[in-house]
């Protein structure tokens, strides 16, 4: 059992997983460099998968490099750039070097990316994934293969709460909950109404407690990234009067800070929520000062 | 014969429903809105990529194949049963059957063979 499952299964603490750095190049001494910053923090360190449709270093390779490192990884794996049986071969692989947690996501299209000309795949889709996922679990592949022993798994999925329809995303959830995911990692929303309505659902869906919900916040140094996110990420608007909240203020820098740390606070209040991810572009000490003013005590690091 | 079932089923499918000719049709739970016609042939729900204005990720021109279903599902009077088929979790593609009639293969009941894993993972509780 891996220690994030562990923790979520066994204790009611929360959980604190980060979005490690892609890596193009320079491979691990770089991965060294980013695992130093994460060390003693968290729970869990997000392994992703060529992000925003950009090819980097795989999700395999990370993974394995952040257990090496000393951290727990989770891999993600999406839709868009591989069929069935290489997701099938990733998930084998990446367990064969003590992976355990995984997290399926339909992915960004390839139009989001910088090789837009790119076949895209989408053989399966998020809720099949998770699916495909729990089969390999219980120890078959999808054609009925048997795998013995089957590999250790912890199974998640991503919801986007702040993403229309609405009042469908937790359906989703209960799908992607029957489908074997145990834990949900949501995409970054700057909307606290939306997130508060969506943990709200979850809850009376009776879901709360079943699938453990980890909101994400990001730590950004001013506004630009904040207009970046709004007009280029897709699924992910900030209300005007957030981005000038930032932009207008005498130290935007610190008012970015504070934003940050007020919807960390609001997303950790939410019912059913049992954790949180921070995604990090600011690259400077506010990852710890975040961490500290959430309460959190770095661990000693035992590597 | 086969072909000519194929045809005919495209000539009445294409036009009215965008239908993509995948040979497993799902129209009937997902509000008659061809999933196949989402850029990202996604069959069990939106992706969270669906833009403010509830338009595509993909093509910022289209609603949301997915908003379309969802608002149909509830709104259109369709039978309770496909209805209630809405929420589902539909099986992956069967990539063999591109080009077939689904009319066929609902009759012959080939449209509802899944990969063992597949069928097995699914009677169990994912849990
Ligand atoms: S926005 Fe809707 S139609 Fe477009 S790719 Fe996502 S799910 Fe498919």
């Amino acid at each position: 059992m891996s220690t994030l499952e562990h923790k979520l299964t066994n204790t009611t603490e929360m959980v604190f997983t980060a979005e490690f750095h892609s890596l193009d190049g320079n491979g691990l001494e770089k991965a060294k460099k980013y695992a130093d910053r994460f060390q003693g923090w968290f729970d869990g360190v997000n392994a992703t998968d060529n992000t925003a449709a950009h090819a980097h270093a795989s999700n395999v390779a990370t993974a394995i490099a952040i257990k090496q490192l000393g951290l727990e990884p989770i891999m993600q794996i999406v839709c868009r750039d591989k069929n069935r049986l290489a997701q099938q071969a990733d998930i084998m692989g990446a367990s064969m070097f003590g992976v355990e947690n995984f997290v399926a996501l339909t992915g960004d299209d390839v139009t989001a990316g910088d090789e837009p000309e790119a076949r895209r795949v989408f053989d399966l889709d998020g809720p099949q994934l998770v699916r495909l996922m729990s089969t390999l679990k219980h120890g078959e592949y999808m054609s009925g293969r048997k795998i013995d022993p089957a590999p250790q798994m912890f199974i998640g999925a991503v919801e986007n709460p702040a993403a229309p329809p609405f009042e469908y995303r937790v359906e989703r959830v209960a799908k992607k909950y029957a489908a074997g995911a145990k834990f949900l990692q949501l995409q970054i929303c700057y909307h606290q109404d939306r997130l508060e309505k969506f943990c709200a659902g979850v809850k009376s869906a009776g879901l709360a407690g079943k699938i453990a919900i980890i909101p994400t916040v990001v730590l950004v140094k001013g506004p630009r990234p904040l207009h970046f996110m709004h007009n280029s990420v897709p699924g992910i608007d900030v209300p005007e009067d957030q981005i000038a909240r930032v932009e207008k203020a005498a130290d935007p820098s610190e008012a970015a800070y504070l934003q940050t740390l007020e919807f960390a606070r609001h997303a950790l209040d939410q019912p059913g929520v049992r954790g949180l991810h921070i995604t990090d572009f600011r690259n400077d000490e506010t990852l710890e000062r975040l961490m500290s003013d959430l309460g959190r005590v770095r661990q000693a690091v035992t590597t | 014969m086969t072909t000519f079932i194929a045809t005919v089923e495209h000539l009445v499918k294409g036009p009215v429903w965008g239908c993509q000719d995948c040979g497993q049709c799902v129209l009937h739970s997902t509000g008659m809105t061809c999933p196949m016609n989402c850029p990202k042939t996604l069959r069990n729900g939106p992706c969270g990529g669906v833009r403010e204005n509830g338009n595509c990720e993909v093509k910022p021109e289209m609603q949301c194949v997915w908003l379309k279903a969802y608002d149909r599902t509830e709104n259109w009077p369709l039978p309770k049963t496909w209805k209630a088929e809405y929420n589902h979790l539909r099986p992956p593609v069967d990539n063999r059957l591109k080009g077939t009639s689904s009319w066929k293969n609902f009759f012959t009941k080939r449209d509802r063979w899944t990969p063992a894993g597949w069928a097995k993972s699914t009677d169990e509780a994912g849990h």
